[in-house]
């Protein structure tokens, strides 16, 4: 299989049909399961009650939206995947799949996702699904994330969509709620991706990826990481303060968001260039992850004990 | 086409119509279960 997939890329054209597993790979299935999982928390924090067969049909647009999200980012951006080496055996650089499929397959499943949530569940949710397609592909993936390195910045809205669809797709409205935790996803994505564009920027500079460790080096980065946890930790902190939840939720928030704090300044006074040594900045991404995943999961048991 | 192309080819084909049975089959089931939801 590898020197067929060698001489195709030799060739530098495709004829072979693309695998199911590719298909698969194409929708970023890791990066999805936290899409799905705030997605799920914000039905499941909704106060209405919705048939389970809807509510997996919700869960699993999302899921879908993400995937051709996904595929489509990996449509536009095959020439940078090869340039890096996180991302350079993805089955477009690695020539196991042609673009035009690519192409099909993403915007199939979009389309796809967007009419089944306005058919099965309501409009809105379905509007606010493809509004966060059309702004991963079109205003991070094709306008900003080439350009400037306040890409993930702005882009980072894409991916604080899910909770808000989960939320509409139940109630069939948008309201506070919903909105500051699309606030603080929004103001989580910049320390966790520079957290990691830290020991990878290597590869970004490689690839010409303006993004901020790149342009403004470190320190700046490093800076920016710490300033930006602040409204993050006021968002995670706002909807109990303003009474949308229970202790259980605010108390949680407040001790998830000591370690995400302390992490940052111990970043923000590091002076390490070199990646292989850059535990702290490790150490934060991959805490992150797990800050997002607890603080929904809180939330979640925090409406369900309220309720 | 090699024959080594061709085999793998077939095998690639045989492969995705099976899942593509396989969503077609749950996709069914998910419509059935959305209109009953529905009408419920």
């Amino acid at each position: 299989m590898s020197e067929l997939t060698a001489s195709a890329n030799a060739a530098g054209t495709v004829t072979l049909p693309a695998d199911w597993r590719d298909l698969l790979a194409l929708t970023k299935p890791r990066v999805m399961t936290l899409v799905v999982f705030t997605g799920l928390c914000g039905l499941l924090a909704a106060p209405a009650h919705i048939h389970p067969v809807l509510a997996f049909t919700a869960i699993l647009c999302i899921a879908l939206g993400a995937g051709a999200a996904a595929a489509l980012n990996q449509w536009y951006e095959a020439d940078l995947d090869a340039l890096m080496q996180r991302t350079a055996n993805r089955p477009l650089p690695a020539g196991r799949m042609d673009r035009q499929s690519a192409l099909h397959f993403g915007v199939g499943l979009g389309v796809f996702s967007v009419v089944l949530m306005g058919l099965a569940l309501n409009l809105v949710a379905a509007a606010v699904l493809a509004v966060s397609i059309l702004f991963y592909v079109l205003v991070y993936t094709v306008w900003l994330k080439r350009r400037t390195p306040q890409n993930i910045v702005i882009g980072g809205a894409a991916g604080a969509f899910p909770p808000l669809i989960g939320w509409a797709a139940a109630t069939g409205r948008i309201e506070l709620l919903p909105l500051l935790l699309f606030a603080l996803i929004f103001l989580w994505t910049p320390p966790h991706f520079w957290a990691l564009s830290l020991f990878v920027r290597n590869d970004y500079a490689k690839a010409g990826v303006p993004m901020l460790p790149v342009v403004a080096g470190l320190r700046v980065t490093r800076g920016q990481i710490l300033l930006y946890t602040f409204p993050m930790v006021a968002a995670a902190v706002a909807p109990w303060q303003l009474g949308l939840t229970g202790a259980i939720y605010g108390l949680s928030a407040i001790i998830l968001s000591i370690p995400f704090v302390a992490l940052a300044a111990q970043i923000s006074l590091s002076g390490e260039t070199d990646p292989a040594f850059m535990r702290p900045e490790r150490r934060l991404f991959a805490y992150s992850i797990l800050y997002l995943f607890a603080l929904f999961g809180m939330l979640v048991v925090d409406r369900m004990v309220l309720a | 086409m090699t024959p080594a192309e061709e085999t793998e080819v077939r095998r690639r084909q045989r492969s995705r119509a099976l899942v593509t049975a396989l969503v077609l089959a749950a996709l069914v089931i998910l419509f059935y279960a959305i209109a009953i939801a529905k009408m419920a």
